[in-house]
């Protein structure tokens, strides 16, 4: 053992030396819209557009609903599994330069498989019960509502369960639209969301 | 219990071994080859070039971020391989349980095409940095600024009796493609009841909870296909260095029969014997040894002279990983060392991609004569427990007073209560990342 430990306080020497070897010139400006967003991007994809099936896209997403939703996973308000243990390390100001960077980013198309007849039926569901914060066909949101066209199925349906379990909190809104729809219903309109282009 | 104790004379073998090794160590000698001797290639124009060696978690995003941020930088990427084959989920490979590395692999034509970038495929050899060329099996050429993402390459001459030809029985697969292939085939070609020993090298090295999960996965194809079976694990470090509460609560409640930890650095192999001896007074006679050799910066950059004196990692600043010994130099990922505070960036695939963002945005920055902007990063990784089940680690990084600081750090819930939907998450998280980095 003995052997081992002064390997690591050789190593660790190493790194102190290296680390005060060399004078640092401070970087000029804090982070920018693009620094603090494009690491976003290994889960979310390039400039928020999501290929992962679980994942959501970010790109086109207001500001308001960016900052909303890091405020609410850093507080533990949203449940969330790794979403919560990342915004603990960005400030206020971080989330507002990522609500700047994915707002202005191009809206992010997907093609997905899905049942035509539920995303019929969820269109007319979205008219009737959901299009005051929905914008656009889910588009665009109201407020801090999120963009929810082209999003994949998969992760909707996760979402959806969670408010349904009450993992997650339904504004208050949403929570009086949704109660009186079935599970077939709800379906059908996160399939109409899914297929919007 | 297969284990088999003899009494070698350990100690004295393996300070022998350390002493006398030294074949295999040439590989990480600078070649005699100078940059005016080989035929210039791709003779740069007017436009400002960055060139990019390495094609994998961070040279592929450096490329494609410069191009994505300043169209007038011309980017050349070199890399030797067609194709890139990731290291994160490649243990689910090794362990059955995906058919082929298709879900891991890339190819290179889409990124270079959406984003304008030359795609070199040669062996970066060396690197004149007075010159301003790097030197390739196919020729030299001039870059303004290089990024060099060279990944790990092994300090085999710290294992006495390893050989070049050492990988082919005792496969590390530290490396994606087709030692996880090999490692595959002898565990799946292996009888039932024989040992496998895992082989942890001393830290810092590529991926710090991959052994783990690595050992997690392999117990748990043993557990169902060969049960008679034992997997050991030797590790050099002093304690489990990643996610141990969860590593450890996953050996202890699903693999107690298969799963063996223990404290040791493997100093001497012997694949004719088919022998692992470690420095805890214990040899192993092994069915499959996956033996992974200390590590350091990839070859080319121990020849161009980037790493520290101890020619292990690359030391850089933490604005736009430029090499705090060559200018112009910068260099990404696995290989660096960085001024850190309290915690370095892990030597993983996120790391680099989010590195390489970073060097990006500064690159571009110092080339326009524009301030360069305060790195922020971050690093997520997922590991998995057991066949259905993953488990995460999470940071954040900002840089105070020049030194890289982590200002969020956490790893899942130790019960496992999310473990299920961890692990479609890190399906999630392999998609988009290798969809980032090949389009």
């Amino acid at each position: 053992m003995k052997r081992k430990w002064s390997r690591w306080s050789l190593a660790a020497g190493a790194l102190a030396l290296s680390a005060t070897a060399f004078a640092q010139t401070p970087a000029q400006t804090p982070p920018t819209p693009e620094m603090v967003s494009f690491a976003c991007a290994g889960c979310h994809g390039t400039n928020g557009g999501s290929a992962g099936l679980l994942m959501p896209s970010l790109a086109s997403q207001s500001k308001e609903s960016i900052v909303d939703a890091m405020k609410k996973f850093q507080s533990g308000e949203r449940t969330s599994t790794i979403m919560g243990r990342l915004a603990k390390g960005f400030t206020e100001a971080d989330f507002e330069a990522m609500g700047e960077f994915f707002s202005k980013q191009k809206f992010h198309a997907t093609n997905q498989k899905l049942d035509k007849a539920k995303v019929k039926k969820g269109a007319e569901l979205q008219e009737a019960n959901c299009s005051r914060c929905h914008l656009d066909d889910g588009k665009d949101g109201k407020d801090d509502t999120p963009v929810m066209a082209s999003q994949w199925l998969p992760y909707l349906q996760m979402q959806m369960d969670m408010y349904l379990s009450g993992a997650r909190k339904m504004p208050e809104q949403m929570a009086e639209k949704v109660k009186p729809l079935s599970r077939e219903e709800l379906d059908a309109l996160l399939h109409f969301y899914a297929s919007v282009k | 219990m297969t284990l088999d104790r003899r009494n070698f004379i350990k100690l004295l073998g393996g300070a022998s071994g350390l002493a006398l090794a030294g074949h295999a160590a040439a590989q990480g000698k600078a070649p005699a080859v100078s940059a005016g001797s080989a035929a210039e290639i791709m003779p740069k124009g007017s436009a400002r070039r960055v060139v990019v060696i390495g094609g994998g978690y961070g040279g592929t995003i450096a490329a494609k971020y410069l191009r994505m941020l300043d169209k007038s930088i011309e980017v050349v990427l070199i890399e030797r391989n067609k194709e890139f084959v990731s290291c994160p989920f490649s243990n689910f490979y090794i362990a059955g349980l995906m058919p082929d590395m298709k879900a891991l692999t890339i190819k290179y034509d889409k990124l270079a095409a959406n984003h304008g970038i030359k795609m070199l495929h040669a062996d970066a050899t060396a690197i004149d940095a007075a010159a301003k060329m790097v030197v390739t099996s196919q020729g030299r050429l001039a870059y303004d600024r290089l990024v060099v993402s060279p990944g790990i390459d092994f300090m085999t001459d710290e294992i006495e009796g390893y050989d070049a030809k050492t990988p082919e029985i005792f496969p590390h697969a530290w490396k994606a493609g087709p030692q996880s292939a090999l490692l595959r085939k002898q565990l799946q070609a292996m009888k039932d009841g024989g040992t496998v020993v895992i082989g942890v090298p001393l830290m810092p090295f590529r991926c710090p909870p991959g052994p783990y999960e690595r050992a997690c996965l392999i117990s748990s194809y043993l557990k169902k296909h060969k049960p008679k079976s034992k997997l050991i694990m030797l590790d050099a470090n002093p304690d489990v260095v990643s996610k141990k509460g969860l590593f450890t609560k996953a050996w202890n409640s699903y693999y107690k029969d298969i799963f063996q930890y223990v404290g040791g650095q493997v100093t001497k192999v012997d694949t004719k014997a088919k022998i692992v001896v470690a420095d805890n007074f214990d040899d192993y006679e092994v069915a499959v040894a996956n033996v992974i050799p200390p590590q350091r910066a990839g070859n080319i950059a121990v020849a161009a002279g980037l790493t520290d004196d101890k020619k292990r990692w690359c030391p850089v600043d933490a604005i736009s990983f430029e090499s705090t010994i060559h200018k112009d130099i910068h260099v990404l990922g696995d290989a660096t060392l960085l001024p850190s505070d309290g915690g370095a960036m892990p030597k993983s695939g996120y790391s680099a991609n989010s590195q390489a963002k970073v060097c990006a945005i500064n690159i571009v920055a110092l080339m326009n004569g524009k301030p360069t902007t305060e790195l922020s990063a971050i690093n997520a990784c997922y590991s998995a427990v057991s066949e259905t089940e993953s488990v995460s680690v999470s940071h954040v990084f900002k840089v105070v007073n020049g030194k890289i600081k982590i200002t969020a750090s956490a790893v899942s819930p130790a019960d496992f209560s999310i473990a299920k939907i961890e692990k479609a998450y890190g399906e999630s998280w392999l998609k988009n990342v290798m969809t980032e980095m090949s389009t």
